[in-house]
């Protein structure tokens, strides 16, 4: 009935509209927030004096010349730990599965099976708002950090080349993290209850992404099959590149994988949503 | 707030809100496994971290004694702490908080017991103490391999394990005593989720050897968390006086040792004064 641009603007229009809800819903607790994200600084303070402890024992030891363990020096692994909470900054899902669940348990997502709005998308464009006020928040507490800790990136900047796949990798885990949740959530048209799942997931992804430590600790024999699994870009990934542990011919290929692999979590949530709203069966008022 | 001609038998009614705990959790009993299994999950990537950690290096911090089977005896100590923490005094400091915002509190004011240990014992997370479980294990096998080891091989002794046990509780004393401090401040300033963070990232800095931050700009810190708040001394002391890293012990030592004992007690008072405060400036809620 309506000519296409006509529904199109519609369209951007409404999307617009989400996006500056859920901004403006954000920037109610921004102190609370910037407070949070300095906070949330602090564990680092303790990763530094560790690996201070564990690199001055093997340098007075003395048989490790090189002084680096699994690649990374003493700074670098500093250095790491700073990078891999920009890259949770982008990749981190608080409450998106759960909340999914939740709506799904609950049957608010009649509401999307009504209205004209795909809930994926909706989703999608909330979580941009939130990033984006939790970004315009946080970069204070977090030039301030990166500014203190400076010393810690010993190479100084990497090539425009390494900026522009780092970005590329943040934004890309920006996407992993969400499908990857998203499809997490959409469990629930299956089992209703899916909080004691999504928290085993949350420890693996805590030990497997790389945010515990670099991944190229691990023993060869586990490494190699890890670095096989998606997690891996959601915190590893991007602060080796910025850190220029992904040599520069493989780098094309490693983000091609990337994308390989966002695009089937895009696939997958996709299916897992067409899929489960046809079993969905509309429980609660 | 108790009334003086009621004495109501403190053990008694704390075995009864064990025993209501115990059967709240074995209605939902999936529940209760699956959060015993995460925690145990926790328990081995943290164990996992370290055994690949000393992959590259024999001791955290050069001639500081941690090897790895004595650090393991240190993470078993951190695993006793935080879980006995978790299960009997976590979940009735985020209750608390939570009593003030919606006055609640009223209830528990009225209650002829003294209602700081109303507060602090009501509900017992029994699923945390497979954490405590996953403790003794790490502590069984760090003492055998101690025990069986070529160099310098260790058993402790029996005065030293009697300590470690006191020790252990006192450390259990101190946090619960920052415990109760923290959430008492939500009289004053209402919400206070930022604190409940501030509390984990305080004692993120109880998890590792004390001597790891005696050095450059780590040396506030030292004081401040050895000296003012106290969360260094938690598991440090009962840890060192167990495992033995440097033989034979320094004065040094034994300083800590009486220090984390004098502590234990002051904290205890002042949680308990603050307690107090927090209560008299308390002004119910809604109605």
């Amino acid at each position: 009935m309506s000519p296409a641009p006509s529904q199109l603007q519609w369209k951007i229009s409404s999307w617009v509209m989400i996006f500056r809800t859920a901004l403006e819903e954000r920037l109610v607790y921004r102190g609370d927030f910037a407070l949070g994200t300095l906070m949330r600084f602090l564990p680092i303070v303790t990763q530094i004096f560790l690996w201070f402890a564990v690199f001055d024992a093997i340098e007075r030891k003395g048989d490790n010349t090189d002084g680096t363990i699994g690649g990374f020096s003493f700074q670098e692994i500093v250095a790491y730990y700073l990078l891999t909470m920009l890259g949770r900054a982008f990749s981190s899902m608080p409450g998106l599965a759960s909340g999914i669940a939740k709506q799904i348990r609950e049957g608010e997502i009649k509401r999307y099976l009504i209205q004209p709005i795909d809930l994926i998308g909706f989703l999608l464009i909330n979580r941009i708002a939130h990033k984006f006020a939790y970004y315009v928040i946080a970069a204070g507490p977090f030039a301030l950090v990166f500014f203190l800790c400076r010393h810690y990136f010993i190479s100084g900047w990497p090539s425009l080349t390494t900026l522009f796949a780092f970005t590329l990798s943040l934004v890309m885990g920006f996407l992993i993290g969400f499908f990857l949740e998203a499809s997490i959530g959409m469990i629930g048209f299956w089992f209703l209850e899916v909080s004691s799942l999504l928290f085993v997931y949350m420890l693996f992804s805590f030990f497997l992404s790389g945010h515990m430590f670099p991944l190229s600790l691990l023993p060869d024999s586990i490494e190699y099959f890890v670095t096989f699994l998606p997690l891996k870009y959601l915190a590893y990934f991007p602060a080796a590149i910025f850190l220029g542990k992904i040599p520069q011919e493989e780098l094309l290929f490693e983000l091609a994988l990337e994308a390989i692999w966002l695009l089937f979590f895009i696939a997958l949530c996709r299916v897992a949503y067409s899929r489960g709203v046809k079993r969905y069966s509309g429980y609660g008022g | 707030m108790t009334l003086k001609d009621l004495h109501p038998n403190y053990f008694k009614v704390f075995l009864t809100f064990a025993k209501n705990s115990l059967i709240r959790d074995m209605t939902f009993r999936t529940n209760f496994v699956l959060q015993c299994v995460s925690s145990v999950g926790w328990t081995l990537m943290n164990v996992g971290f370290y055994l690949i950690l000393f992959q590259y290096t024999d001791s955290i911090g050069a001639d500081s004694g941690w090897d790895r089977d004595k650090f393991f005896l240190f993470l078993a100590t951190t695993w006793f702490i935080n879980s006995i923490v978790q299960a009997f005094f976590m979940p009735n400091a985020e209750e608390f908080s939570e009593l003030i915002r919606t006055g609640g509190l009223d209830f528990a004011l009225l209650k002829p017991i003294d209602t700081q240990f109303l507060i602090s014992f009501r509900k017992v997370d029994w699923s945390s103490l497979s954490n405590f479980a996953a403790g003794v294990v790490i502590a069984i096998i760090s003492l055998r391999n101690l025990a069986l080891r070529a160099t310098s091989p260790m058993i402790p002794a029996w005065h030293e394990v009697i300590l470690y046990i006191i020790f252990v509780f006192l450390g259990i004393i101190i946090m619960y005593s920052l415990m109760i401090c923290l959430s008492a401040t939500s009289v004053w300033l209402g919400r206070n989720q930022t604190l409940y963070n501030f509390w984990f990232y305080i004692t993120n800095f109880s998890r590792y050897p004390m001597e790891m931050y005696d050095r450059g700009w780590g040396r506030p810190l030292y004081g401040i968390f050895t000296f003012i708040i106290p969360v260094l001394l938690v598991v440090n002391v009962p840890a060192r006086i167990l495992a033995r890293p440097i033989d034979p012990r320094t004065t040094a030592e034994w300083f800590f040792v009486m220090w984390a004992f004098v502590a234990a007690c002051g904290s205890l008072v002042i949680s308990r004064w603050i307690f107090h405060r927090a209560l008299s400036s308390y002004r119910s809620a809604s109605s």
